[in-house]
């Protein structure tokens, strides 16, 4: 099957590079799957889980179980066959830290509805999406 | 001290070298999207008619014993301020690193405002809040025009004070290669920008054309403060192993003067030893001498002497 390059970069590490046969994301306006020969796109992410189908290994041609990774945000471009996102934070799945995205969702969650009726903190709110994707990508 | 600096030139590079891929990739996409026309009407590439108010951003060390690593940072923007208020515009600065603080706060230079205890590891964080310091006044239109005075790493001789204008931004996509970055695949030169800093994309070869979820617009919203962001984090891990690198040669320079100094003061010292140790053995001869002439018994006395003369010799 086709394949399309894939790498998802953070300011401190570059989290994935290779190709993949496919690239499923979440942007703001709603979700997109990246097919190899994409045409040209630029896009927000949203906080989201990034599914990365059938990633092509290190060895020709065998392909791995799918690459899953929680994005809080970002950007993706797509240009001739080259799926390149940009996260100020990203994490693969294999690395996040299930107890504690546990625990942060739910004192999200606690805060949220101590808060009752009122207006929802919007930084609580970004909290309980952010674990919610961490456990998401975990599939914890 | 020497050695810890250098050991941490090492680290401050792999944080550079970490940081390049996205910083970028981060200017491929700008360029990309400030090539839509309804880019350029974006505030943050927009030039004001008169500028009127600018912030000038440095970053300094927290920490001294780097040679001439802060005072060069601090002399080149203090001379942007002289400029500015020569030129009738009201200036401020934005300081990462307490030195750089304290030498504003010392001379009541107006200090906009100032984040401390980064310089050595600056992180992505740090950078955003830095850019946060300035961006509300940007976009409320109480800033004009935002400069960033940093310290460019060129090698581990060599570091360049370099003054940027990070808002508005002239060219996105042209501070790639200027810096050495690897222009980050063919896509860099259809970013148009390229030479023409006001032509707006009219000389790019080949233009795509994309599809944009949200708005361009709305994307630049996002996208101009993660650019600004990625620009400043890698000016602070720059200005970091700069540091490291300043503070290396200096301490190195100190080592070796405090050597020579050494050598030079062991030798005065043998001297004067030697000195004291000859007049007194003359002392004695000579006082011995007296006696034996004026008929006393030295016996006891001459060996005494010689005795202690020796001890203490």
């Amino acid at each position: 099957m086709a394949t399309t390059q894939f790498e998802l970069v953070t300011p401190t590490r570059t989290l994935f590079s290779g190709a993949a046969e496919m690239v499923v994301c979440r942007t703001v306006t709603g979700e997109i799957a990246f097919l190899a020969n994409h045409m040209p796109y630029i896009g927000a992410l949203d906080t989201s889980v990034v599914r990365v189908v059938g990633p092509v290994g290190a060895r020709e041609g065998t392909t791995e179980p799918d690459v899953r990774l929680a994005v809080h945000g970002g950007f993706v471009e797509v240009k001739d066959n080259e799926v390149v996102m940009l996260a100020d934070i990203a994490e693969l799945a294999s690395e996040i830290d299930v107890p504690r995205a546990r625990r942060a969702y739910d004192a999200a969650n606690q805060a949220l509805s101590a808060a009752g009726g009122g207006m929802p903190d919007p930084q609580v709110e970004a909290a309980l999406r952010r674990a919610q994707t961490r456990l998401e990508a975990a599939q914890a | 001290m020497e050695l810890i600096a250098a050991s941490r030139i090492v680290r401050a590079q792999q944080a550079i070298a970490a940081a390049r891929p996205y910083v970028a990739k981060m200017g491929v996409v700008v360029g990309h999207v400030a090539d839509t026309p309804d880019a350029r009407d974006h505030p943050l590439f927009r030039s004001p008619e008169s500028v009127r108010r600018v912030a000038v951003m440095l970053i300094t060390a927290d920490r001294g014993l780097a040679g001439g690593y802060n005072i060069s940072v601090l002399r080149e923007a203090e001379r942007l301020l002289r400029e500015h208020q020569a030129a009738g515009r009201e200036a401020t600065v934005v300081v990462a690193g307490r030195k750089g603080e304290n030498y504003f706060r010392y001379r009541h230079l107006p200090i906009l405002a100032s984040i401390t205890g980064v310089s050595e590891r600056p992180r992505y964080e740090d950078a955003r809040r830095l850019v946060g310091l300035v961006m509300g006044p940007f976009q409320e239109g109480a800033l004009d025009q935002i400069q960033l005075v940093y310290t460019r790493f060129v090698s581990l001789g060599s570091q360049i004070v370099t003054v940027r204008q990070l808002a508005p931004m002239e060219e996105p996509s042209p501070a790639a290669p200027e810096r050495g970055r690897p222009a980050a695949g063919a896509s860099a030169g259809g970013s148009g920008a390229g030479g023409s800093a006001t032509g707006g994309g009219g000389v790019t070869g080949h233009k795509t054309d994309f599809e944009f979820e949200p708005e361009p617009a709305e994307i630049l919203d996002r996208l101009l403060p993660r650019w600004l962001e990625a620009e400043v984090l890698a000016a602070m891990l720059e200005s970091a192993a700069s540091e490291q690198a300043s503070r290396q040669r200096a301490m190195k320079a100190a080592t070796d003067n405090a050597d020579d100094l050494i050598k030079t003061l062991r030798r005065v010292m043998n001297r004067a030893r030697q000195d004291s140790i000859t007049t007194e053995i003359m002392e004695i001869v000579g006082g011995a001498e007296a006696l034996r002439q004026a008929g006393i018994e030295t016996g006891a006395v001459y060996n005494e002497f010689f005795e202690s003369a020796a001890e203490r010799a």
